[in-house]
């Protein structure tokens, strides 16, 4: 048995205050004075640890109160009331939406996976990825028992080729030269976020955690040079030219952005080094599946699908989700019968844990982040930076020791959340979740079944 | 005077008004009094809620959780036109923005703390039927005739009960009044308190309730014949003389919220007298294993099975799973296996503790679950034999309703008993000291916050503005009894599928 993978997560505090869900809105005028105020008796002693930030001009309280309305309650003279907070109502989007960012905050500060009481609070059904649930096994199937280290659950993961078949000679002999292949621990990789205040600082820290890690960090290649000591780690998406053959041959791994002469840049690599895995990035739409049959054909050894930053098919109206992009790929390979021969990786719109299981589940082998990286490191995604404004967290002038730790800790939480989802369904290695639609129960299919089943084209 | 010990009494079964244990109830609405009024005490007299109450002379801070609105108090025979001073302002409450989630929406909180309090539903606007999740109980609605079927039928005549045992065999009869009974809580998930107050109003009810995966602490003993003991994975507090006590015993294979994990309970809850209980380590977590390591087979779980006949002859065994996707096979099991319930909980259920990644993707929600089963059984040839119980997301007495239509024999409830209990889910009943209002804490001051005899009237009476409801659907439905609404769900409408879907707002009728 291979040594148990650990990661190693610290707790790494905020450099800025967080955005908390609600406020405290509490009026002097009119206070009674009491001589046992409600806000002495806050269970939490929020009101003792109260301080108010000049930077960012926040009261601390918005983010330490835990919305338990005692205060509320108990104020004789009704001074105190709660409010959402109009920063967490304004954070994010429809997929990192503030519960999503917050999360993933929480996480990178603390390596924990997050753990609440009571139930689900959230929609019945949502999009994308929220609209599947993972199966899990009950009395007539194993569980496993992962998170507590009762049981073995492995996350490694291969990227590369496979034969097709092996060849032997006439004495028996195998004859099949074995293709070069690089095995990572977890089933994700980092990849290049498309919008963020970047800096020297941020790819070394995004390096670093790869390192730690022991995955791949996908950089850009003008961003490389000063991180040549953790080239082992990196896989640099090529430019067309400005490399050579000493250059590449540092690398386990570089990728291509897909073009028209993408076989012929392909073979140059792969004359120079057949050991270096090839891995080319193509826009993940549901209609390349003839592109993915031709690179499969040529010999690439990873498809990357990249979707846009929210996960769903890049400039494409009516955009599908990745999910769905996944399944039709996978199909599509499945179909030409060449998906064992080849790696699927998938990215963008990976925003917490349980997408990473569910696209493996969808048919990829393996699946990039890119946002969360930043999240890690404080990212409010307010996207002043794109439009060249301020970032509120100055993230480009982050520590990369800082930084590394903080993205070690999200996806050491990311990994245990894994763990719990894989051993639910009794699922003990990564590899074997790839495609498993069986163990995925979808949406439209619930619903197929059940209330389209009962209620379809009958009067209301 | 006769000392009277009222942790080992059942309580009369009767509304008796409870109000907020907090100086003030959350309401939809604020009602302000200025400095400008001069107590003349007019409002006290027009308002038909008693939200301004006099002490001597002198006005008091309003009950605005009672206010019946805007409108209301705009009329000319009512508060603010009749305020010589103009000193009363009522607005929408803004605290009530940050209140509840999508499945417990701030109206569904306050209007079942409403019910917790009086008995019936709010006289006001708030929503008592259904959540904001947008799917499953939340898109049903019952679709009832325009005309009454039976209007002769008498409300108080029909028959809200159903029966544990519906298989022929020589176990306990039992029937429930309701069909209801309480879900599994643990002794350290919960309070003493909160757990007596559950215990006590489901006896009144004479229904059940469980105690979870955390032994069975010597205060429940009075109340026997009214409690489900859990053996689950951690077997924490089981022994055979716990076995043994009860007529129910409920074999925990999985849980809603945490399905394929076992239970979580943090270092901070696990008190001496929580530890003491089941047989651990003050101040240690508690992790128990998943799954039964003894269990990979429905024979393993008909040798369980028989464990539990062995030790109690007289008990009706009742497994709890969770919902994967072969669901409708392990019940089929578990009936074979001689099971007399199967109490399938959803994924959206709630816990004490459990990771957010679980609760929301693992698993399918009930309203999924509990046709497929229903079907299931039915084709096999043995719906008759078994009681199906449905948990795990519902909220009211709409959603007991509307999982029988579905294809249940009854409901289990957790969450809906602690909002009873002024919980306002604020997801934080795991951490540190625990909850901050005396729910779900073993912390000895928090536990102070709650009265046994408060919290146990605040449920019986949630429970009786339940059983109306379920009457008088029934009665619109022109159903004597509850048994005869199992698996109809033509008399239901999916707001998805079908088209000009009527109001099913009973409220008129009740309160």
């Amino acid at each position: 048995m291979p040594k148990k993978y650990h990661i190693e997560v610290r707790p790494t505090p905020n450099r800025y205050p967080q955005i908390g869900r609600s406020g405290i809105v509490d009026w002097g005028e009119g206070c009674l004075k009491c001589p046992s105020c409600v806000k002495h008796e806050c269970v939490y002693n929020v009101y003792r640890q109260r301080t108010f930030s000049a930077e960012t001009n926040a009261d601390t309280i918005d983010e330490l109160c835990k919305d338990c309305f005692r205060c509320v309650q108990g104020c004789p003279k009704r001074l105190i009331h709660k409010a959402l907070n109009p920063e967490w109502e304004n954070l994010g989007d429809d997929v990192y939406t503030p519960e999503v960012v917050a999360a993933n905050w929480e996480q990178a500060k603390t390596g924990k996976i997050p753990v609440s009481g009571a139930g689900y609070g959230g929609a019945f059904v949502g999009k994308g990825f929220d609209s599947m649930w993972t199966d899990m096994s009950e009395i007539v199937r194993p569980t496993r028992d992962g998170i507590h280290g009762r049981e073995y659950i492995s996350t490694v993961v291969d990227l590369g080729r496979w034969p097709a078949n092996l060849r032997f000679d006439e004495r028996g002999n195998l004859s099949t030269q074995p293709l070069p292949m690089v095995r990572v621990p977890i089933p994700v990789l980092f990849d290049i976020p498309a919008f963020g205040d970047m800096s020297s600082r941020v790819w070394h820290a995004v390096a670093l955690a790869a390192s730690e890690l022991g995955t791949l960090a996908i950089i850009p290649q003008a961003e490389v040079e000063p991180l040549s000591d953790l080239r082992s780690w990196l896989v640099p998406l090529l430019e067309t030219d400005g490399w050579d053959r000493k250059w590449i041959r540092q690398f386990r791994m570089v990728e291509l952005a897909d073009s028209s002469d993408t076989e012929e840049r392909f073979d140059r690599i792969k004359r120079i080094d057949e050991g270096i895995i090839v891995s080319v990035r193509v826009p993940a739409t549901v209609d390349a599946a003839t592109r993915a049959w031709e690179l499969t054909d040529h010999g690439v050894d990873i498809i990357h699908f990249v979707a846009d930053e929210r996960g769903y098919e890049p400039g494409v109206p009516d955009a599908r989700h990745l999910k769905d992009v996944i399944r039709a790929q996978h199909g599509a390979l499945v179909e030409r019968g060449v998906r064992d021969e080849i790696t699927v990786m998938a990215s963008g719109g990976i925003a917490m844990a349980e997408h990473v299981i569910k696209s493996i589940l969808c048919g990829a082998n393996v699946v990039g982040i890119d946002l969360p990286l930043l999240l890690a490191l404080e990212c409010r995604l307010c996207r002043n930076c794109a439009e060249g404004g301020e970032c509120p967290v100055r993230l480009s002038t982050i520590d990369p020791r800082w930084g590394a730790q903080r993205i070690v800790n999200l996806v050491g939480a990311w990994h245990n959340q894994c763990l719990e989802m894989m051993g639910a369904m009794g699922i003990r290695e990564a590899r074997r979740l790839r495609g498993e639609e069986g163990r995925v129960m979808f949406f439209e299919d619930l619903e197929t079944d059940t209330f389209a089943r009962l209620f379809k084209g009958r009067e209301g | 005077m006769r000392y009277r010990n009222i942790w080992s009494e059942v309580p009369p079964r009767k509304v008796i008004a409870t109000p907020s244990r907090f100086r003030r109830g959350i309401g939809k609405y604020t009602v302000v009094v200025s400095d400008a009024c001069n107590h003349c005490l007019k409002c006290v007299v027009v308002c038909p809620e008693s939200v301004f109450r006099a002490r001597g002379s002198k006005l008091e801070p309003p009950q605005d959780h009672l206010c019946l609105g805007i409108e209301c108090s705009k009329k000319s025979n009512r508060c603010m036109a009749n305020c010589p001073v103009s000193a009363i302002r009522v607005g929408v409450n803004p605290s009530v923005k940050a209140l509840g989630d999508r499945r417990w929406t701030a109206d569904l909180l306050m209007s079942t703390w409403r019910m917790a309090e009086t008995g019936s539903l709010p006289k006001n606007d708030l929503e008592y039927r259904i959540g904001g999740s947008q799917g499953g109980f939340d898109r049903l609605r019952f679709a009832f005739p325009k005309r009454l079927p039976k209007p002769d039928l008498d409300k108080n005549d029909i028959d809200t009960s159903i029966t544990l045992n519906r298989r022929n065999d020589a176990c306990e009869r039992i029937d429930i009044p309701i069909p209801v009974y309480g879900g599994g809580m643990s002794f350290g998930s919960i309070s003493q308190v909160t757990m007596l107050s559950r215990i006590r109003a489901y006896a009144a009810w004479g229904s059940f309730c469980c105690t979870g995966e955390g032994g069975y602490p010597e205060i429940l003993y009075p109340f026997d014949d009214h409690i489900i003991t859990q053996v689950a994975t951690g077997l924490f507090g089981v022994r055979e003389e716990t076995i043994q006590r009860v007529k129910i015993v409920e074999f925990k294979y999985a849980q809603g919220a945490k399905p394929g994990l076992g239970g979580h309970l943090l270092g901070d809850k696990v008190t001496p007298a929580v530890a003491r209980i089941r047989e651990t380590v003050p101040g240690s977590s508690l992790f128990s294993p998943f799954p039964f390591h003894s269990v990979y087979s429905v024979e393993d779980h008909k040798k369980h099975i028989d464990w539990i006949k062995t030790v109690n002859k007289r008990g009706l065994v009742s497994v709890k799973v969770s919902t994967p996707s072969d669901v409708d096979m392990v019940a089929v099991g578990s009936y074979y296996a001689g099971a007399h319930i199967v109490h399938l909980d959803g994924s959206y259920g709630g816990t004490g503790a459990a990771p957010d990644v679980a609760k929301k993707n693992i698993a399918m929600p009930i309203e999924y679950a509990i046709p497929k089963v229903h079907k299931f059984l039915v084709d096999e040839g043995i719906r008759d034999e078994i009681c199906l119980i449905a948990s795990g997301g519902a909220r009211t007495a709409y959603d007991v309703a509307k999982a029988i239509a579905l294809g249940a024999d009854g409901v289990v409830t957790g969450t809906s008993d602690l909002v009873a209990l002024e919980c306002v889910r604020c997801h934080n009943c795991e951490s540190g000291r625990g909850c901050a209002r005396g729910i779900a804490t073993t912390d000895a001051e928090l536990v102070g916050l709650m009265d046994l005899e408060w919290g146990t009237r605040r449920i019986i009476n949630m429970l009786w503005c339940w059983r109306d409801q379920l009457r008088e659907i029934l009665y619109r439905l022109g159903m004597r009894s509850i048994r005869e609404l199992v698996g109809r769900t033509d008399v239901l409408a999916h707001l998805d599928y079908n088209s000009n879907v009527q109001d099913d707002d009973v409220r008129e009728a009740i309160y």
